[in-house]
């Protein structure tokens, strides 16, 4: 059912003038070196890797590359601030520091936005209005707890759990240092956080607000590498809990790493969410859904819906609407305001999709793409979905981690709760459906830790958000997540 | 071989069996290890439970789970209570066997006396943990916003060794009470409460499959215990150093939740609360819009 009159013409007769977000008030080092002890400091072996513009594989810059001995210097320091200062501290002056450091990226905010996009790929309409704010309003929201612990836990007494490490992904670079930052030091804990290596540079300009804000020196320690120096924080004897956001497979190698040593851990890992569509769903809203749980970010999003699930009575109409409305959407310069989808974060990224997209081809799955024009330099990928998918197919139970969306039909509620639990991932889940008491039943049914009903890829600071089964261990955010960075004594 | 001596009559002894899925089957495997008193008097032949017999214990406990965790906090409140009045009723039973496992008449008198009031004590929280640990979560934007616990699923539990009931049922609780299903391994040295309990289990409406119950060897069975992909969490006790980073390690193929619970004394009030059910329980946070 493909109706002329239902298609979205939104480039006749006018084209979108470009209007690309200015630079010239960014500062980008050429260099940057490993921030501890509130200061930026050579690494021990001299290394340093680059970083680049996905969008156009020019250089931003360089970053030391954290060895064995730059994480041991790091954890001294962080070791030495939590035994020192930070524990002396009233709680209420903890707090306060926190507070700084969420006013300070309110102020910077536009900077932050700009370098977000221009090292890690996404639209600055995201990192403007999602990335860069929510950051803020983390560390807003966890300064606060910083002196009211003890009414979160009934019965018991939260102590800090000494040196944090931390691991973080590249698809929300700041957004998730500052998920893992605010609550560890609102608990009293100290931080060495490894960045992804695609997407430092946020970081960097993190520290220079931490020591803008004068924390004491060895709170939050920054340590740049790859896979090696996220390796050697989790193996760090001085190390009293790690927390990770990144890959199920990373997340396992993490637990056996760590096993039989005591240490803590929350992960918060892969997820391959289903958007469960019903007839009775309100359906320019669901496409809507649709698009903003796949597109979103380029689908480099744990919690994406990257598989479609909807009732086979409304498909033809769905898909119908869906395709229209992928070829509404701007693929291109992240900078540019009306930039919908950007560039891919990475060379082996954009491998790794343009891979899956063979392997759903191969299934025998049909494959649809936008046919909007991509740049001819940087990482682009376009908006793809495969239908004639079958619930074995790797595109439906592998994650892609792009902008890839699987679609399968169901007819009775039943199937397609069978169908959206019938993965080893547990992350998210959207249920689009006008009946009230239906919302109820099937979200209760999703067994995962976030369910979006009749809205999609909605955050906030308030909000617990943590994967089921092989997407993870323990929630972020929110009063739950003050759970990860304590001990409860009597 | 008997627990109950008489001068009368012959006493007629009980074969100890397993308990999954709500059934009495011995081991598939055939095998059999003795339990023996202090002066080195076989007390009974318990099963020697294998890797096949843990796998159909799981296959039950998954399939109770659907109906188990979504029956009603009270429900499972009552069905706890009921556990707890069942083996008040089998007080004498079982100060005799934990006499026969070693204990003296007195500590038995206190250990079953504690294991009906942990049973209790859990029952009492099956309707309110949940309001103890939910939020609202006051987003910044047009929607309304809720955590709540769910259950995480299929949990297996090495039953500490030390504590022949009362761990046992400590562990199993919160377990339970929290709509989780389970899977134990009875301690090795002290197993004979444990097939007793399930028969007050069995008396108690506890669904087929909510709780299954093996005796066995510890160290052949531990590995099932933490490797097999459809259980989601486990617990263990007797951390001797090794054992927890054997099953944490193992524990990583579905990233298992793992809760050890090492020395604690299970005697000691101070040492139930509902954090303890709350290690078996996920976080889930459902957005609704707020609008036309």
């Amino acid at each position: 059912m493909t109706s002329e009159s239902s298609k979205l013409a939104f480039n006749e007769g006018w084209q979108y003038s470009p209007a690309p977000e200015s630079t010239d008030h960014i500062v980008i080092d050429e260099q940057y070196g490993l921030f501890i002890d509130n200061e930026f400091v050579e690494p021990a072996e001299g290394q340093y890797f680059d970083t680049v513009n996905p969008a156009t594989e020019e250089l931003l810059a360089s970053v030391a590359l954290a060895t064995d001995a730059d994480v041991i210097r790091a954890v001294k320091a962080a070791r030495k601030a939590k035994n020192g200062a930070w524990s002396k501290m009233k709680p209420a002056d903890r707090g306060k520091y926190i507070y700084r450091i969420a006013r300070i990226l309110q102020e910077r905010a536009r900077e932050f936005s700009v370098i977000e996009s221009l090292d890690g790929g996404k639209p600055i309409r995201e990192s403007r209005d999602i990335d860069v704010p929510l950051s803020a309003a983390h560390f807003f929201y966890y300064a606060g707890w910083a002196d009211k612990l003890d009414y979160a836990f009934p019965g018991r007494t939260p102590k800090p759990l000494g040196v944090v490490g931390q691991v973080i992904p590249w698809n929300f670079p700041l957004l998730m240092a500052a998920w893992k930052i605010a609550p560890a030091l609102a608990c009293g804990n100290t931080v060495v956080l490894k960045p992804a290596e695609t997407t430092p540079l946020t970081a960097m300009k993190l520290a220079e607000v931490i020591r803008d804000a004068e924390l004491p020196p060895g709170v939050v320690n920054f340590v740049t590498g790859a896979g090696d120096t996220g390796a050697s924080i989790v193996n760090h004897p001085d190390v009293d809990k790690i927390a990770f956001t990144g890959s199920t497979e990373v997340g396992r190698i993490i637990q056996r790493s760590i096993a039989g040593t005591g240490k803590r851990y929350t992960l918060e890992l892969g997820g391959k969410a289903a958007n469960i569509i019903f007839a009775d769903a309100a359906i320019d809203q669901a496409v809507e859904g649709i698009v903003n749980g796949i597109f979103f970010n380029q689908g480099h999003v744990c919690c994406a819906g990257s598989r479609l699930l909807v009732q086979e009575s409304v498909a033809d109409e769905v898909v119908s609407k869906l395709k229209d409305r992928m070829e509404t959407l701007i693929v291109g310069d992240p900078l540019d305001k009306n930039t919908d989808i950007g560039a891919i974060n990475s060379a082996s990224q954009l491998q790794t999709i343009q891979s899956y997209l063979k392997i759903g081809e191969e299934e025998g799955a049909e494959m649809h793409q936008s046919s909007c024009v991509l740049p001819e330099r940087g990482y682009w990928c376009r908006p793809t979905i495969f239908t004639g998918v079958s619930q074995s197919n790797r595109v439906v139970q592998e994650e892609i981690f792009g902008p890839v969306l699987a679609i399968q039909t169901f007819r009775t509620p039943e199937e397609g709760l069978e169908k959206a639990n019938n993965t080893p991932y547990g992350l998210s889940g959207g249920v689009w459906t006008d009946k009230g008491s239906k919302i109820f039943q099937i979200t209760k049914k999703v067994r995962a830790g976030v369910i979006w009903a009749n809205t999609f890829n909605k955050f906030d600071p308030t909000s617990p958000f943590g994967g089921y089964k092989e997407s993870g261990i323990g929630s972020e955010g929110g009063l739950h997540g003050l759970n990860a960075y304590v001990e409860l004594v009597k | 071989m008997t627990m109950v001596r008489s001068h009368s009559r012959v006493p007629v002894a009980k074969t100890y069996k397993i308990y999954i899925d709500g059934k009495f089957p011995r081991t598939e495997s055939g095998r059999y290890f003795p339990l023996k008193d202090v002066d080195d008097q076989v007390v009974a032949n318990l099963c020697r439970s294998s890797r096949k017999d843990f796998r159909n214990a799981v296959v039950s406990a998954r399939k109770a789970f659907p109906n188990w965790s979504s029956a009603s906090a009270y429900l499972r409140g009552q069905i706890l209570y009921r556990i707890a009045e069942m083996l008040e009723g089998r007080r004498d039973q079982f100060i005799s066997e934990l006499v026969l496992q070693g204990l003296s008449k007195r500590h038995a008198r206190k250990e079953i006396e504690a294991s009906i009031d942990r049973l209790i004590y859990f029952a009492g929280w099956s309707d309110k943990y949940q309001q103890v640990f939910s939020a609202v979560n006051p987003v910044n934007s047009s929607h309304f916003n809720f955590s709540v616990l769910e259950p995480t699923g299929v949990v297996s539990i090495l039953a500490p060794t030390g504590s022949g009931l009362l761990g046992l049922i400590s562990n199993i609780a919160p377990v339970i009470v929290g709509g989780n299903t389970s899977v134990i391994l009875a301690s090795e040295s002290m197993p004979l409460c444990s097939v007793s309990f399930a028969e007050v289990l069995h008396a108690s409406d506890v669904p087929a499959g909510v709780v299954n119950i093996l005796t066995g060897f510890r160290e052949e069975l531990t590995e099932q215990f933490a490797t097999h992909m459809d259980v989601n969490a486990i617990i263990f006790s007797d951390d001797d150093g090794g054992v927890a980073k054997t099953i944490e390690s193992l524990a990583a193929n579905n990233i298992k939740r793992v809760i050890p619970r090492n020395d604690i004394d299970w005697s000691s009030e101070k040492n139930q609360n509902p954090y303890l059910i709350r290690e078996t329980q996920e976080t889930k946070t459902t957005w609704h819009p707020i609008g036309n």
